[in-house]
């Protein structure tokens, strides 16, 4: 298992079209990939599949929170440095 | 034979058959099934059909539409390919042995609450995506016609109830000839559909027309507002007669229509359009435009799920700016209120939109959304003749204010270093009947007015154009607007301002005698128009319309005034017919 976590830092955090291009790059790998949030107001923990537009969205994931990736399986590495590396550049958004 | 009158929607003449737009209802019956394999994949077969579907969409929209049109159709691709909500209907397929049907249904419907539960704007118009989708795929499981229109295979005058942006997405246009609804008005979509394609259109003309079989025979006279059902012979030939007139002054019309209009007695007018995207802007080059008086920015906000970037918003206006090279393109900032549904923007419903928040009212509490504009069309403007106007003004201090945050954005560019268009021309549109009371202080702090005559009608009449029980009262004919009109054009022309009008009256043709009277610089108007207003300006003396126009501001009613221009300019009533 591969897990690492990341601040997102773009405009609209992850929705619309940034949620788009991170599940789309989760389906790329053959692993189990999770996404997980802690709610900053709520402190509710909160877990989709990365693979899951809808999932995705449900996690309420705005402009500086954290998110935690986790991948199982045998691409796991790749699927978490390339995830990373979409939140990192902040989804190609000037 | 059988006459229904209704408002004209879109002036012109058409023989067709009929073809009703009636949406099927989805009824899904809840029953158990023996084979939960023989389901999956009956869902797996409906899905993949689905996908297929919406590629389609996609592509049309991108071809047709707007990227961020067609970016709604990948979302829908997305939600398609959902491995929790396909998940969940599969489990309910196996465990509660529901039928493919009624497990989409219900898991659709669960997902969509879901989504509408966040109280977010953004996420109820995904929940809305949701069932849209799960719509998709259960309309293929129960055999039901994609669209409506999926059978139209001839010309034909569509007959609806009415017709809605997204009920439009999918008609091909090269198959209809003409609209007819049974509501809506002379401002519903149909009608602003209907005209930009130059077709006509009659709303308002009862249920009755629902009934009527398809194929049926029908006429629909746009200009006078009638559908004539199933017409005898002689009334067929009278308006073929009519039709092919009208084609042959068309043709007639487009031979000199990039020329100016310039009156008998040597006044030129300058003949603009008011265009929404790039292929209006085409349109209206086409038609004979001399540049654009309004260009709506709408489309950009509506059809986005967030708000558009400055640098889209830059693009897009630059590839209009670019259609037109050195000709003016008057760009409208946003006018948007609680009455449209743009969700990201988390815009309350008020109870009476059209006199709450919008337009300017709302940009200038919202800089968030104003500047980017701002700064996307000062940049877009480089190198063209490009102006800006505010809408929604009702003081003087109100443009003071967004003359304050253009500064504001021309200071932030120069430190960026970023290039962008200088000194251009500031207007207002004129449409709060306080902004024609007091013309003359805010022809001070502008360089130019347009007059907005949809909206100067129905606040002047304080009837709702959208409500056909008062409709007929949001007229702008009648002389109580024609008089703000008047008093608007001295205000500004003493101050040495120049005045165009971007309102449906722009382009009528029994207006255009009053209007060149009173004095209008500029008329803007939807691109089809372009080639009949100028021919009818190049009939008329300026001078002699000045007579005519005050005759005109004495009489009580539209019907009263419509009559006498047509008996003192009888060529217009022949035009009209």
């Amino acid at each position: 298992m591969k897990e690492s976590k990341i601040v997102v830092n773009n405009k609209v955090g992850l929705h619309a079209r940034p949620a788009s291009l991170f599940v789309q790059e989760a389906a790329k790998y053959q692993s189990n990939i999770k996404v997980s949030t802690t709610d900053p107001d709520t402190q509710e923990f909160r877990e989709a599949n990365a693979k899951s537009i809808l999932g995705v969205l449900t996690l309420g994931v705005f402009q500086g929170m954290e998110i935690t990736i986790r991948a199982e399986g045998e691409d796991e590495e790749g699927a978490v440095t390339s995830l990373l590396a979409l939140v990192e550049k902040n989804f190609g958004e000037e | 034979m059988k006459r229904l009158p209704g408002i004209p929607a879109s002036r012109g003449i058409c023989v067709g058959p009929v073809f009703q737009f009636v949406r099927q209802e989805i009824v899904v019956e809840e029953k158990c099934v023996d084979n939960p394999q023989a389901e999956i994949n009956r869902l797996e077969n409906a899905i993949s059909k689905a996908k297929y579907q919406i590629s389609l969409i996609y592509q049309k929209a991108l071809t047709e539409a707007s990227k961020e049109d067609a970016e709604i159709f990948q979302a829908h691709q997305m939600i398609l390919e959902d491995p929790e909500l396909l998940g969940e209907v599969k489990k309910k397929i196996e465990n509660q042995k529901l039928s493919a049907e009624s497990a989409m249904q219900v898991t659709a419907q669960a997902f969509s609450d879901m989504m509408a539960a966040m109280k977010d704007e953004y996420f109820a118009a995904r929940a809305t995506d949701i069932l849209d989708v799960g719509n998709r795929v259960l309309r293929i499981l129960l055999g039901i016609a994609e669209t409506p229109t999926a059978d139209l295979k001839e010309p034909s005058v569509i007959v609806a109830d009415d017709l809605t942006p997204s009920d439009t997405v999918l008609l091909d246009k090269s198959l209809v000839t003409g609209f007819c609804t049974a509501r809506g008005s002379a401002t519903s979509h149909t009608a602003i559909l209907a005209r930009g394609l130059g077709i006509p259109a009659v709303s308002g003309v009862g249920d009755s027309v629902l009934k009527i079989a398809n194929q049926t025979r029908i006429i629909l006279d746009g200009t006078k507002g009638e559908a004539v059902i199933d017409p005898d012979e002689e009334t067929v030939a009278y308006y073929q007669q009519r039709i092919s007139t009208a084609k042959v002054l068309h043709e007639k019309a487009m031979e000199h229509t990039h020329e100016p209009a310039v009156t008998l007695d040597g006044v030129t007018v300058e003949i603009v359009a008011n265009i929404g995207n790039v292929k209006g802007a085409k349109s209206a080059v086409e038609n004979g435009a001399e540049g654009v008086g309004l260009l709506r920015t709408e489309f950009l906000y509506l059809e986005g799920n967030c708000l558009p970037s400055e640098e889209e918003q830059y693009k897009a206006y630059r590839a209009i700016l670019d259609v037109f090279g050195d000709l003016p393109v008057i760009l409208r900032t946003l006018d948007v209120g609680g009455d449209k549904e743009i969700p990201y923007m988390g815009l309350e419903a008020e109870s009476n939109s059209f006199l709450g928040q919008r337009a300017l009212r709302l940009c200038l509490v919202r800089p968030d959304i104003f500047k980017p504009q701002l700064r996307a069309a000062l940049r877009a403007g480089v190198g063209r003749n490009l102006k800006i106007m505010f809408p929604m003004v009702a003081t003087a201090q109100e443009v003071r204010e967004a003359r304050k945050v253009l500064n504001e954005c021309i200071r932030e560019l120069k430190n960026e270093k970023l290039s962008f268009a200088e000194n251009i021309e500031i207007g207002i549109m004129v449409e709060i009947p306080s902004a024609a009371i007091v013309a003359d202080q805010l022809a001070k702090e502008v360089d130019f007015f347009s007059i907005g005559t949809n909206d100067l009608s129905q606040y002047t009449m304080a009837a709702d154009r959208t409500n056909p029980k008062v409709a007929d009262l949001s007229d702008a004919f009648f002389p109580a607007v024609l008089r703000l009109v008047r008093d608007v054009i001295i205000a500004a022309h003493k101050e040495g301002k120049w005045v165009g009008m971007c309102g449906e009256l722009a382009g009528e043709p029994l207006a255009a005698p009053i209007l060149l009277g009173l004095g209008l610089d500029e008329f803007s108007m939807n691109p089809p128009v372009v080639p009949l207003l100028k021919q009818i300006l190049r009939g008329l003396n300026a001078s002699e319309m000045k007579l005519l126009a005050e005759k005109a501001l004495q009489l009580e009613t539209p019907h009263e005034i419509q009559e006498l221009v047509k008996e003192q300019v009888p060529f217009i009533a022949e035009l009209v017919g």
